[in-house]
């Protein structure tokens, strides 16, 4: 253990630290997913060619072309959420489609989309999750037959976050129906624009359309636009479910969202009492408080193993499931706080800033039950981690 | 920066694993239950043989000067094994607070004799943390009077008792005429605890005042939550273990998912407080201003989180996990016991809010 960073990441802080004093101003707002404005483009530009955004993808593609480390990505995501300022751009795109290209993709493929991805001129959606296949993933029934130079697509797909605004979709298709379930898919990218596609908003209990559902009727694709084989979408798709788990439940939101619970607390009275006086919401408040310690520490842990290139095992398998479970009791409690108030959800004279929290305690929900359920995790943290026997699979094939 | 253990302390932490598994079982744990003297004096042996008494005491001293942190891995490991040894008190919570002002003539006289294992110390701090009716010191003459209650590590007649007076630690000589001291009854029979009687006795003030008790409860509650992160991942494993042996409706009971669940909650609970655990011990020795606090969180929540494990841990065990055929029920003890010791979790937290200026 030894906590102290060396001379040369002080001196990355410093640099992080005076690039955000001079350029703040030109940070756009974090927003929910619609399609990024010119002044978001530019501030993206800057962050890429300061290497504060795609630092590891190499210049070729548009990308900073930084050596992978660890301890600076983090000085970065530090510096900017304590000055408040969003970081780059977030998407699937990046964070999922990048990757797997630059992992998969064919050369071709990575000159095609990849600059164009990080710097946010095409935004990409994931078509993943189908009506019958959730947690089986592996069972997506969206099939693709081939005709000539061309792949016909047809089905359905949902939870696919802003399929609305998206040029691109990254799509797992069945093309193989007689092969086994998880030898018989190929990933396609698709433009959203082809003929016979359709976007309907999926309204969610917050009250608004967080996701879609995307119907397929007749849709032409070219043959190119497969990465990986023929009947290797599920290997190629893994690479990136990887990359989706770490993103679920990071411990920095957690901790955003503590420091808010306070601030809240030193401010809301009720009968003229502070809430940060009352002993029995300060006791809720400090197990929360150790739990979200807690999971700082862990990732801090996983930030030595990863740079270490050690495999971290179980800290790494808890991360979804426990804090997506924070991220929803931390709402939760700040609803509490706020009482009666905690439940508006609209505009209010006493509204003291409830509709968020409710917004975040009813999305986390979501979030606790999509990108693999709390009960899927508990079966890797079991089977992986504990070395429990696995989930009986059926063997059949195509279902 | 680094977040991990070095490789000097992995050493060690498997080092003293080894040498218990090599030593202690559930027959021994059992046996000492019934008062089998004969086990406490050959397992303080092996333990003074490594040199684990030492373990924060400067090496002038004898001792081998590691810090917190080490003292926590070791004591990690003694909860796994339930080992009825002294430990918390004598070898962790008596040098911190004889170290807290480095050069006095206490530490002079009895640090060196605590290293070798010549004599044990015996600490109690429920006077400090919260008074009882049935206990209490008083100050007449110089001398001291009362009960000082749930005493660590008077189980082998201590030489040195360290207790709390007004706002200072004091150190008494067990050899004085008027000290009186008994075990009292407790759950965890692997860890006696003690009431010392104190008939006007003389006594010396060990430097540093209500500081110097702070820093002393603090390594002593970092200790507590280690003994429980190593007894609750002992019964997180024997459990798992014993759900892929015992079979019922022809299959092992590991294999279904209600079972397995279980068990997936507790060590994703139980996870993260290893890396809390890690930096609360380091905050000690290296980041004070964050010690203290760390000190409560880490007390508190391992002693939520380890009431869980020890709970569920049983269920897994089914009828078992109830007899005192498989001892699981020293560790369910073992945890139960250090939860309340040195505040319970709303009283440390109660602490951390204060710590963080939230309460007046």
């Amino acid at each position: 253990m030894d906590l102290n960073a060396g001379p040369e990441y002080k001196s990355f802080r410093d640099e992080v630290v005076t690039f955000l004093k001079e350029n703040s101003h030109m940070a756009g707002k974090a927003r929910t997913p619609v399609r990024p404005n010119q002044e978001e483009l530019e501030w993206q530009k800057k962050l890429i060619k300061n290497g504060y955004a795609a630092r590891t993808i190499p210049s070729e593609y548009g990308g900073f072309g930084a050596e992978s480390d660890v301890l600076k990505s983090r000085i970065i995501a530090e510096e900017f959420s304590q000055s408040s300022i969003p970081m780059g751009m977030a998407n699937q795109g990046i964070s999922m489609l990048v990757p797997t290209l630059l992992e998969l993709g064919t050369d071709e493929q990575k000159k095609s989309w990849i600059s164009k991805t990080i710097s946010g001129e095409v935004i990409w959606c994931q078509g993943y999750s189908e009506p019958g296949s959730g947690s089986d993933l592996a069972s997506l029934q969206t099939k693709a037959i081939v005709d000539g130079d061309e792949f016909i697509i047809n089905g359905q797909k949902i939870w696919t976050s802003g399929a609305q605004i998206s040029d691109m979709m990254f799509c797992l298709v069945r093309t193989e129906p007689d092969a086994p379930k998880h030898k018989g898919i190929s990933y396609l990218l698709i433009d959203m624009k082809t003929p016979g596609i359709e976007v309907r908003p999926l309204m969610t209990m917050t009250g608004h359309a967080e996701f879609n559902e995307v119907f397929f009727t007749d849709v032409r694709v070219p043959k190119s636009q497969i990465v990986g084989k023929r009947g290797e979408g599920w290997y190629v798709a893994n690479a990136t479910l990887t990359h989706e788990r770490g993103m679920l439940g990071d411990p920095n939101q957690s901790a955003t969202r503590l420091k808010e619970i306070i601030d809240l607390m030193q401010q809301e009275t009720v009968n003229g009492e502070k809430l940060i006086d009352n002993p029995v919401y300060l006791d809720r408040l400090m197990r929360l408080q150790a739990r979200v310690l807690s999971m700082s520490f862990n990732s801090l842990r996983l930030l030595t193993a990863s740079h270490k290139k050690l495999d971290a095992k179980m800290a790494k398998l808890i991360v979804k499931l426990n804090g997506c479970q924070l991220n929803h009791d931390l709402a939760g409690f700040a609803i509490d706080l706020l009482g009666e108030l905690g439940t508006i959800y609209g505009k209010s004279n006493h509204d003291h800033g409830s509709g968020k929290w409710q917004w975040k305690y009813m999305f986390d929900l979501g979030l606790i039950i999509g990108g693999g359920t709390a009960q899927i995790q508990k079966n890797i943290i079991s089977e992986a981690g504990l070395g429990m026997p696995r989930e009986p699979k059926p063997m059949v094939g195509g279902k | 920066m680094e977040f991990a253990l070095s490789e000097e302390q992995e050493i060690l932490s498997e080092s003293v694993r080894k040498m218990l598994e090599d030593n202690i079982d559930v027959d021994l744990l059992r046996n000492h239950s019934k008062g089998d003297d004969g086990i406490r004096a050959n397992i303080r042996q092996l333990v003074v043989d490594m040199g684990l008494p030492g373990i924060l005491i400067p090496e002038e001293y004898g001792g081998s000067g590691l810090g917190v942190l080490e003292a926590a891995l070791i004591g990690e490991e003694f909860g796994r094994y339930a080992v009825p040894t002294p430990w918390i008190g004598n070898s962790v919570m008596a040098p911190t607070a004889l170290l807290y002002e480095k050069g006095n003539s206490l530490s002079e006289k009895w640090l060196p004799l605590i290293a070798s294992g010549e004599i044990t110390a015996c600490v109690s701090l429920t006077e400090a943390i919260g008074k009882r009716s049935t206990a209490g010191l008083s100050l007449k003459d110089s001398k001291v009077s009362g009960t000082a209650i749930f005493g660590l590590d008077g189980e082998l007649n201590p030489r040195i008792i360290i207790t709390v007076l007004e706002d200072n630690l004091i150190l008494v000589d067990s050899e004085s005429p008027g000290v009186t001291i008994s075990e009292i009854p407790t759950i965890d029979t692997t860890r006696p605890v003690v009431e010392v009687v104190f008939d006007s006795v003389d006594f010396e003030i060990i430097p540093g005042g209500k500081d110097a008790i702070q820093k002393t409860i603090g390594a002593g509650r970092v200790l507590l939550a280690a003994d429980i992160l190593g007894a609750s991942a002992n019964m997180i494993n024997s459990a798992v273990e014993y759900s892929l042996e015992r079979k019922q409706f022809n299959r092992v009971i590991g294999s279904f998912q209600s079972v397995k669940h279980m068990c997936a909650e507790m060590a994703a609970d139980l996870e993260p407080c290893k890396s809390l655990l890690w930096y609360a011990a380091y905050a000690q020795d290296n980041i004070q201003e964050e010690g203290d606090l760390l000190s409560c969180h880490v007390k508190a929540h391992l002693s939520e989180v380890g009431q869980d494990t020890a709970r569920v841990s049983t269920q897994v065990f089914g009828g078992m996990g109830f007899t005192d055929l498989l001892g699981m029920h020293y560790w369910f003890k073992r945890i139960g016991l250090n939860r309340q010791i040195l505040g319970g979790p709303e009283k440390v937290r109660q602490e951390a809010a204060r710590l963080q200026g939230f309460l007046s």
